[in-house]
């Protein structure tokens, strides 16, 4: 089990196009360099897709969203699509009410994440 | 899942605000001004025109022997007082709590050397907000689009208080506000100055505020262009003289 400060960033290649980062833990500041060099192995040239797996979350603070945002311009940046699956409901309206799910399609399961991919 | 996680779990969802499409003011604190503020939007960077700009400020508070969590209890009930001159936040009477806004009245000034003089008024909501930090997010019109965190933490056996905007202009009047009239400049100068003054509270003076900007995003979000539509500062130019003509009325009344 993850401590107050530690995340764990697992990525699982689905196929060419598609990355899934599998979250573990805590997103806060702290979980920056975890999450970068997640999204730099989940990307590649072929890349189109890279999705969040939130199913194992503890808990996010206003600094995680902020990395989101930052992760989702890099995604952006090389035409890659953001999602997301495994929420709470709780994470769910804060994505609504930091307006994160306007850019980031926010499912309830990794088939349905997978489906939206394409 | 043990009672006491899921207690604890409960407890820091509360640190957040409650899910809003609008802003909504019941009560506005003595001395502010509502302008700008009621059927809002929260904007977060991804509604903003400029480039994304993550600038972080940041001053140690050597000697210090307040605990984070002591000394941003300070920050939040004195926050007005550590802001300069021209900077008026009233937050509500209920202070720096989730899903509070704190109303803002300042002024910008209309080119690069002059004093400030143009009246903005408008506030902040605050998104989160735990013993040690609160982040503040903005609503339509606003300069700017996006988040500020305030945080007090230990690093290395140093405590450190930091000022952390993630946040783009809002719209192209703001943009070159902020580009070609000294408004970033003014930004950054007023975050340096609330640091200085937090720090001095704490009797600690001649340390320097360390900063670093990133610009996370370059581009022009044109997109957005339409948020002039909300422009906080040219509303507060054109309603803001009712507002003070009518608190002159209600006070003779």
């Amino acid at each position: 089990m993850s401590s107050a400060k530690e995340v764990i960033m697992n990525v699982r290649k689905v196929d060419e196009t598609t990355s899934i980062i599998d979250i573990h833990g805590e997103v806060t500041g702290y979980a920056e360099n975890a999450l970068m060099d997640a999204y730099t192995q989940a990307s590649n040239q072929k890349t189109r897709n890279i999705i969040l797996n939130f199913s194992d979350l503890v808990y996010m603070n206003s600094s995680g969203i902020g990395l989101l945002v930052t992760l989702l311009i890099r995604a952006q940046r090389q035409k890659q699509l953001l999602l997301a699956y495994g929420l709470s409901e709780h994470y769910k309206e804060i994505f609504e009410l930091t307006r994160l799910n306007e850019a980031i399609g926010i499912y309830d399961s990794e088939a349905e994440s997978l489906v939206a991919a394409g | 899942m043990s009672s006491s996680s899921s207690e604890d779990e409960k407890s820091r969802e509360k640190s957040w605000a409650r899910p809003i499409s609008r802003l909504s003011v019941t009560e506005t604190p003595a001395g502010a001004i509502n302008l700008n503020l009621e059927g809002r939007q929260v904007m977060s960077p991804l509604q903003g025109f400029g480039p994304l700009w993550q600038k972080t400020y940041r001053i140690p508070l050597q000697g210090v022997t307040a605990t984070p969590a002591e000394i941003m209890a300070v920050w939040k009930e004195r926050f007005p007082e550590f802001q300069p001159a021209g900077n008026h936040f009233y937050p509500s009477v209920a202070g720096v709590q989730p899903g509070e806004i704190i109303f803002i009245e300042s002024t910008v000034s209309p080119r690069p050397g002059l004093l400030p003089g143009i009246p903005v008024a408008s506030g902040v909501m605050v998104l989160y907000a735990d013993d040690v930090s609160f982040t503040v997010m903005t609503p339509q019109g606003f300069p700017e689009s996006g988040w500020n965190t305030f945080s007090v933490y230990s690093h290395e056996g140093e405590t450190w208080a930091q000022v952390q905007s993630m946040c783009r202009a809002t719209d192209p009047v703001f943009e070159f506000g902020f580009r070609f009239m000294g408004g970033s400049r003014f930004q950054e100068e007023t975050w340096q100055y609330v640091l200085r003054s937090l720090a001095a509270h704490f009797e600690v003076t001649g340390e320097q505020v360390q900063m670093t900007r990133v610009c996370v995003d370059p581009k022009l979000q044109w997109s957005q262009a339409r948020n002039v539509w909300h422009n906080a500062m040219i509303r507060s130019m054109i309603y803001m003289p009712f507002h003070l003509a009518r608190r002159v009325v209600r006070g003779k009344t």
